[in-house]
């Protein structure tokens, strides 16, 4: 906006643009205090040694530096990344097949919906608790299934080969909340467009190939990104089902070296140069991943 | 107008409704007894036992009123609390804890109120006093105790044709023992253990001081390598060899809760284990008929300097900066430290007390018929204490990790324990040059 044309805004604008400002403030006031506000004191605090009791101590790039020379770092980034290289791809199958299979008609669908939603309703400490069971390597239901058709289950928890895979495969519980956005998506896609390629000769992959997951690009696009913010933030369960990252911090993430830096180590400083080093590399994946789907998502009326 | 006039009215309403609820919930500080609060950690009949003696400091005097609230994940949240300047008046750490909230300046020296109320080291069995200084200064001070000793089942060793009266005096003892109990099923899995360093693995990260290795040299030298500690590691994974890595971590992976009739002593899947005091609470819970008695740790043949090894830690009472009454804090700190105060707690945990001068009637009314027995081990010379350095909690993850990777067989006990002191000698580095830019002696 150039400078006269403000200066042409009428009295009766003027007001209407401070009463918009003033119905916006409360979300200004608290964007700039709970989010900004911390933001810009974790870069600050990034660059201090600082234990959150004592006065902050300016130490420049050391924490970062510091980072790059920390094998424990290292390993929780690979860690992390092997997890959301694997849950991420895999929750969106999962998710899309069953908001595909979801999609179809047949009698008693809402049931099926609600059926296959319910799970990521269950909160993250009981559901972390109760798969500690599932993938119990002595007495666990999931080795007990596989002995009936002949396999030999791994130790899920405690073999350091095995103890992400379990984490991922967990991580499909949560698939209801993507499948819904899924879901919703399909119900957009234009009749027409199936009637027109039926016409075609179209069969059921064809159609899904070339009419379905076309159309359904943006929200595959919105999901992967909540996936890949997600993903790479994974917390709670491996913090709640795996002390320290046992075994042999093989299920040691990200976000769990942060806390202990923070929390147990007293390392705030350190702490919040993770957070920023995480911030940025989520900030170049969604980037990336926009940059990437330019040709291949298809918003409608565009 | 008249909407002008309500906007001031709404205005006024909500002031008004601000003013009047901080009026009705704002603590009154007049009139009355000082209040002191106090975050404790434990829960259950542990919890009970503080609990009672609250309730009987509050019943003595009228002036100060301790209010007992009962907190999770308390290292964190008096953290916090301090940081946010509005910490509870009492906090009940963990005695590792000490050297760290000492460093961070969270928690504040009591030497002076020690000096006024005439407490002194000479009143505690040395280890427990010791546990709650740092750099020569007094911060926390000992409420309930703790010492390790060997637990083993005299039926089961019985059952096997030994002497259930005669626990191994030796590692090597105990390693034959251990063996003769080993048992697999049909199918190959193990189904009974005689001891397994894993379990229950709370001092995973301590077995290379039972072979002789320290942490460091008390200064500023990491010593996680020594040859005390590799053959300490080197033992873990002599279990780890002959018994298979994943057998036994299969094995183990099929116990119950340690709080539970599942847990594997007391379901008599493992014979011997390293336990604590509290162990006899928890016989007596879930498995009252199990035949068990305590001896003191087994130590390496050839080291019988390292004889009566026991790990030693506690519970401690610190007052964080910032506390709004330090001075009522402490009298109920000092009515804790009484013999009195200490009796009833201890007595309620069912462990024993720090303090030197114990009554007949504790000895006599004890449950714990092993209770002298770790009253002896809090004096014994290998009395082992988590080291006491602000860097404690990121070497105990280290060690454990190391112990992780050779029980695992991913490393050898000296390329696992090469890599904690590359990794933890620069840390202290670090520590001891900012302790030296702050200006304070070392």
């Amino acid at each position: 906006m150039s400078q006269p044309a403000r200066r042409r805004l009428s009295a009766a604008a003027r007001s209407e643009r401070l009463t918009a400002l003033l119905f916006v403030s409360p979300w200004i006031v608290g964007f700039l205090l709970f989010e900004v506000y911390p933001l810009a004191m974790a870069a600050y605090y990034s660059l201090c040694d600082y234990s959150v009791l004592r006065a902050p101590v300016w130490i420049g790039a050391m924490n970062y530096t510091g980072l790059m020379a920390d094998d424990v770092f290292w390993k929780s980034l690979a860690n992390t990344g092997f997890y959301a290289a694997l849950a991420i791809p895999f929750g969106m199958v999962v998710a899309i097949g069953l908001a595909l299979l979801l999609n179809t008609k047949v009698r008693g669908m809402a049931v099926y919906r609600t059926v296959f939603f319910l799970p990521s309703l269950v909160p993250t400490i009981p559901l972390a608790v109760l798969w500690l069971w599932v993938f119990n390597g002595e007495h666990g239901v999931l080795n007990t299934v596989l002995a009936t058709v002949g396999v030999k289950g791994p130790n899920w928890l405690s073999d350091v080969n095995w103890s992400k895979p379990a984490l991922i495969l967990m991580a499909l519980w949560g698939a209801g909340n993507a499948m819904v956005i899924y879901l919703a998506g399909l119900q957009d896609v234009p009749q027409e467009m199936y009637e027109a390629a039926e016409l075609d000769g179209a069969r059921w992959w064809a159609r899904t190939r070339h009419v379905t997951l076309p159309m359904l690009s943006p929200v595959i696009l919105f999901n992967g990104i909540m996936g890949i913010i997600g993903a790479l933030q994974v917390f709670a369960e491996p913090y709640v089902m795996f002390p320290g990252g046992a075994p042999a911090r093989s299920t040691y993430f990200y976000t769990m070296y942060l806390f202990d830096n923070a929390f147990v180590y007293h390392k705030m400083g350190y702490a919040c140069a993770m957070g920023w080093i995480m911030f940025v590399i989520i900030l170049g994946l969604t980037l990336l991943a926009l940059r990437l789907s330019e040709k291949h998502v298809h918003y409608q009326g565009a | 107008m008249l909407r002008r006039i309500l906007s001031v009215a709404a205005v006024l309403l909500i002031a008004g409704a601000v003013w009047w609820s901080e009026k009705i919930t704002a603590v009154s500080v007049s009139a009355g007894p000082v209040e002191v609060t106090y975050w404790e950690k434990w829960t259950s009949f542990e919890g009970d036992a503080m609990r009672a003696v609250v309730d009987t400091f509050n019943g003595k005097q009228k002036r100060i009123r301790v209010k007992l609230l009962t907190v999770s994940g308390i290292e964190d949240k008096t953290l916090m609390a301090t940081a946010g300047g509005n910490p509870p008046d009492v906090a009940g750490l963990y005695g590792p804890n000490i050297p760290q909230y000492a460093e961070d300046n969270a928690v504040i020296p009591l030497d002076d109120y020690c000096r006024k109320y005439g407490i002194k080291a000479d009143d505690y069995i040395p280890v427990y006093w010791d546990n709650g200084l740092y750099k020569g200064h007094v911060y926390g001070l000992c409420s309930t105790p703790e010492t390790t000793a060997l637990h083993y089942n005299k039926r089961m060793l019985r059952d096997a044709g030994l002497d259930p009266n005669k626990p191994p005096a030796t590692i090597e003892e105990m390693d034959v023992i251990s063996d003769k109990l080993f048992l697999r099923g049909k199918d190959g899995k193990l189904v009974r253990a005689g001891f397994m360093p894993a379990e229950p693995g709370w001092w995973n990260w301590g077995w290379g001081c039972v072979f002789g290795g320290k942490f460091w040299d008390g200064k500023a030298r990491i010593t996680a390598n020594s040859p005390e500690m590799v053959r300490g590691y080197e033992w873990i994974r002599s279990y780890s060899k002959k018994y298979g890595a994943d057998d036994l971590q299969t094995f183990r992976s099929g116990f119950g809760n340690f709080s539970s009739p599942q847990n594997a002593f007391l379901s008599e899947k493992v014979a011997m284990e390293l336990q604590g005091v509290w162990m006899h609470n928890f016989i007596t819970m879930f498995a009252p008929k199990l035949e068990w008695a305590a001896a003191p740790f087994p130590h390496p043949a050839d080291r019988p300097d390292m004889a009566n090894t026991t790990y030693t830690s506690e519970d401690v009472l610190v007052i964080p900066r910032g506390a709004k009454h330090p001075d009522e804090a402490f009298e109920f700190i000092a009515y804790v430290q009484s013999q009195e105060g200490m009796e009833l707690l201890c007595m309620g945990h069912r462990k024993q007390s720090p303090l030197r001068k114990v009554s007949q009637r504790f000895w006599k009314t004890h449950p714990n018929p092993y209770i002298k027995l770790f009253t002896d081990l809090a004096w014994s010379k290998n009395a082992l204490v988590a080291a006491r350095t602000p860097l404690w909690p990121e070497y105990n993850a280290e060690m454990s990790n190391a112990f992780d990777e050779v029980a695992l067989l991913k490393a050898t006990p000296q390329a696992a324990l090469d890599k904690v002191q590359a990794r933890m000698q620069p840390k202290l580095d670090r520590l001891l040059a900012v302790q030296r830019a702050r200006g304070e002696q070392q």
